[in-house]
């Protein structure tokens, strides 16, 4: 049976390094939950934790109701599907998925409903009597998954598993994943340093860095509303701009430093008068206006859908050390484009920009929360 | 609530009782050998008076100096025949090279005294060539006993090491590195010189320490060839059979200085082959070319002699054990008396040769996966000194680890000697590197995730190895396998010391004939002896895929 997840509180040490400190999540029962984060984050070892191939130094990990930082791996009832796959090469295929299956003391009609009905779902029936060598990298996956799936895990545990898959059959099974994963309503945790790949997979998703939860929500809240600057940037791009807050009797203000005024109605209240804050803004947030912001273009990519273009706004603008600032100009709505060298001026959409205080740690925004 | 306890496991188990069998088979014999080189002899008590004896007499050091006039020797002539033949099977097309290989390996992997029967065959008193030369042509052949047939028999067997090394070595130099020497206007000599040369350089260093330690640890050769040319190993063995009953305080002490000398070596070649730093990926390997004109011609006849130089001895015994023999005679006519002989008067020596080679075998399989594995995946500070302590064979000479066998388990509780058991564990633990080298390498390929998906499929850690580690490291494990048991069958500077009269093999068998100058039953044994080895090179060769083998 599928089961919650909860972390309170979990230390993880390498010897006098602690990878990851005191840390806590909630995973609901049947959820797709995707830890988050760029290499190094701690993401795999907090996986890791849950699977039991890390010891845990402190707090506790439950299943359900039960504590099961003492349960060995073996005993812990989990299905795992690893970043190399992990495919026993001397099985074939139908063998690596009962694997698991011959030591739960099935029957053979039983067993062999269950795999027949598994390599169904993963669609990889043809294959079945077929070593893994002679398998592309997205059947092996399949096989992967399948062979974690059939035995009927409490949690499903993925550690990114499509990071060995070209584009185009990371789309394809991350959206195989997906469905399987609704199909059979399990539990799962996933791993990713993909955050297109995150947003487009997860119920929700837990960013996180240097071992510690930047923020948990769904995909569209941590897009639209991410809790702090890290966030903000490392989902998407989004361009940061210095700007001052303050607060008059006709409402809330925001000024760019070359003096450009928006009225904000969704901040918290209580926030002081001229404050320094971080303005951020996505590049489709832009518009093309006669009064704004003002830039050089710099770099202008055709895509299709939309015209990208890096600019070059004053300096004394910017937040410091950002590797580009980027308009999206959406084709579809677009007058006309623009090119390289001209000057162009530029509004945010007020409704949609985000406002974090000056050194980014914390949002503005009146209904963003760290965790949900 | 951090908590530092350790989990006793299996593999916990199996580290204990792989360190206890260590301790007690090797560490403690070794102990106490050097322990008894540093006592009086009748009271007991600490002296140097053993080390000083040695360095007093002639006939004591001279066994040194000669045993480094040899290696020295034989070490050049290594590198000068097989670094040549590997440059030359790498860059030129040269005709037979599969056959020319194997061939090399099997000169390489027979063991060295049925080289130095058979060149006594044809080269010593009464030998074919010796006889053909001074009827026909009243030519005086050069005697091939003493220094000269050391050299022989070492060299045609040792070269092979240094063609191996570097053959690997040149294989992965990338061509382009030879071709921006010729771009920039290097002749072909020069980029050999200045390119070529360097970069194989701490190769063939590695490749030359091997052989000598190889040639300074071995004892069948000089005891057989040598005559009157006394090395260390054959002093010490000589001390050691004389004093039996007595102390042997003075071959321990002798034992003592040889197997420092050889961990002088030993550490060396590590810290070469560990400073061996170009680290070369070659993406295009260097390309044949045509060996054209005379030159082609005479690397043809350098290759095509050295390696039938190497691969008479071989030829030699399986011709002459078809000879009718009268005595010590061979005479004109084929027979099979020899082997009728063999099998009514050694099948007892045939059978023990398989009979612990494959007990010894199975051992060194056991103990070679579980080192492996806990070396690899379960570091810590006990797994570690069990690699380090593995390392031994490589520098204790056979000869000194019969002697510490022997005295060490000579007396009760632990009398062991005299029996089967004491001669398989000498084998165990002179040739489990090999197969514990090739698990270990084949380990370090699979990855470790694999364990853990068997684990998260709900099998213990014990099963998981069993399971999928043990079946997916098997291909590895059997080829180093294969090196142990050939090494094994042909193993003889530890079994001649610690054989009695039942549990003679037939290393031991064919060195006793010869000695008795029982020709033609040597040659049958010598016969099966190498015929089970090319057998086992063969399937090592199907198994492993590659004729590369790592010694």
């Amino acid at each position: 049976m599928s089961v919650s997840i909860s972390a309170e509180d979990i230390v993880k040490k390498y010897g006098d390094i602690t990878v990851i400190p005191h840390l806590s999540i909630q995973i609901k029962n049947g959820e797709f939950f995707t830890l988050l984060g760029p290499s190094g984050c701690g993401k795999t070892t907090l996986l890791r934790m849950i699977a039991g191939f890390n010891s845990i130094e402190g707090g506790c990990i439950r299943f359900g109701e039960q504590i099961i930082n003492e349960i060995p791996a073996h005993k812990r009832n989990i299905g795992m599907v690893f970043q190399s796959y992990a495919i026993f090469p001397h099985l074939t295929v139908r063998q690596n998925v009962e694997y698991g299956l011959k030591l739960r003391k099935f029957n053979k009609q039983e067993m062999k409903e269950k795999v027949d009905q598994i390599l169904k779902i993963v669609k990889i029936e043809e294959y079945q009597d077929r070593l893994p060598e002679r398998l592309s990298g997205g059947q092996q996956q399949r096989v992967a998954l399948a062979r974690a799936i059939v035995i009927h895990p409490s949690v499903l545990l993925m550690d990114e598993p499509l990071s060995n898959l070209d584009a185009k059959l990371r789309v394809e099974m991350r959206g195989a994943i997906r469905d399987v994963q609704k199909e059979v309503g399990i539990t799962t945790v996933y791993v990713t340093h993909d955050q297109e790949e995150a947003l487009a997979i997860s119920d929700r998703i837990a960013v996180m860095k240097e071992g510690v939860i930047e923020q948990v929500g769904t995909p569209h809240k941590i897009y639209t509303r991410p809790a702090n600057v890290f966030v903000a940037t490392f989902i998407g791009h989004s361009n940061l701009f210095k700007g001052v807050l303050t607060t008059t009797d006709e409402g809330t203000f925001v000024t760019f430093k070359n003096g450009y005024k928006i009225q904000m109605s969704n901040l918290i209240e209580h926030t002081r008068d001229k404050v320094n804050v971080t303005i951020a803004v996505r590049p489709e947030e832009f518009a093309i206006a006669k009064q704004g912001i003002t830039a050089t273009i710099k770099n202008k990519t055709f895509l299709g859908k939309y015209v990208n273009y890096e600019l070059d706004f004053a300096e004394e603008m910017l937040v410091s050390g950002q590797p580009s600032i980027e308009y999206s100009q959406d084709i579809g709505h677009a007058e006309k484009t623009y090119e390289v060298g001209e000057k162009i001026t530029l509004i945010p959409n007020k409704d949609k920009i985000n406002i974090f205080t000056d050194e980014g740690t914390e949002s503005l925004m009146k209904d963003v929360r760290t965790y949900e | 609530m951090s908590k530092a306890k350790i989990k006793w496991d299996f593999w916990s188990t199996i580290t204990v009782i792989i360190m206890a069998i260590f301790a007690l088979f090797l560490v403690y014999p070794l102990f106490s050998l050097f322990v008894s080189g540093f006592q009086d002899p009748q009271t007991g008590e600490f002296t140097f008076a053993n080390f000083a004896k040695f360095f007093e007499k002639k006939y004591y050091y001279q066994s040194m100096l000669n045993s480094f006039k040899v290696t020295v020797s034989v070490t050049i002539l290594s590198i000068l025949i097989g670094a040549p033949i590997a440059y030359f099977m790498t860059c030129y097309k040269i005709k037979g090279k599969g056959l020319i290989e194997v061939l090399v390996i099997i000169s390489m992997l027979s063991p060295p005294f049925i080289g130095a029967y058979s060149w006594i065959l044809l080269g010593g008193r009464s030998g074919v060539l010796t006889k053909f030369f001074s009827n026909l042509l009243g030519i005086q052949m050069p005697s091939v006993y003493g220094f000269g047939g050391i050299l022989l028999v070492f060299t045609l067997k040792l070269y092979p090491f240094i063609y191996l090394y570097v053959s690997g070595a040149l294989k992965k130099i990338d061509v382009s590195l030879s071709e921006a020497a010729e771009s920039l206007g290097c002749s072909s000599v020069k980029k050999v010189v200045t390119i070529i040369i360097p970069l194989i350089l701490p190769t063939v260093l590695a490749g030359a320490l091997l052989v000598f330690m190889n040639a300074l640890a071995d004892f069948g050769t000089p005891m057989l060839i040598g005559e009157g040319f006394s090395v260390m190993p054959v002093i010490i063995y000589s001390e050691f059979i004389s004093e039996v009953g007595g102390q042997a305080n003075f071959a321990a002490a002798m034992a003592g200085i040889m197997v420092l000398i050889t961990a002088i070596l030993f550490i060396a070649q590590k810290y070469v082959v560990n400073k061996k730093s170009f680290t070369m990926s070659s993406l295009r390997p260097i390309q044949p070319k045509e060996a054209k004109g005379v030159g082609g011609f005479l690397m043809h006849a350098f290759i095509y002699s050295a390696v039938f130089l190497s691969i008479i001895p071989q030829l030699t015994v399986i011709y002459t054990s078809f000879l009718k023999t009268k005595g010590s005679m061979f005479t004109s006519g084929f027979s099979l008396k020899s082997y009728q002989t063999v099998f009514k008067n050694a099948g007892r020596a045939i059978v023990n040769s398989y009979l612990y080679g494959i007990i010894a075998i199975i051992i060194i399989i056991l103990l070679g996966m579980f080192i492996a594995y806990i070396s690899t995946r379960r570091k810590n500070i006990l797994t570690n000194t069990i690699d380090s302590i593995t390392m031994f064979p490589y520098i204790i000479p056979g000869s000194v680890l019969g002697i510490t066998l022997l005295l060490a388990f000579n007396e009760r509780p632990l009398l062991l000697s005299g029996t089967a058991t004491i001669l398989i564990i000498a084998f165990v633990i002179r040739r489990l590197p090999y197969t514990l080298r090739s698990s270990a390498a084949i380990l370090y390929q699979i990855s470790p995730s694999m364990e853990e998906a068997s684990i998260s499929l709900g099998y213990s850690p014990v099963r998981t190895f069993f399971k999928v580690t043990a079946v997916m490291m098997l291909p590895g494990v059997l080829a180093g396998a294969i090196l142990s048991w050939i090494t094994v069958i042909n193993e003889l500077s530890a079994s001649i010391i610690l054989y009695t009269g039942n549990t003679r093999t037939m290393s031991v068998a064919i060195y006793t004939e010869v000695i008795r100058a029982s020709y033609g039953t040597a040659a049958a044994l010598s016969t099966i002896l190498t015929v089970t080895t090319v057998i086992s090179l063969l399937i090592f060769f199907k198994l492993s895929g590659s004729k590369d083998v790592h010694i």
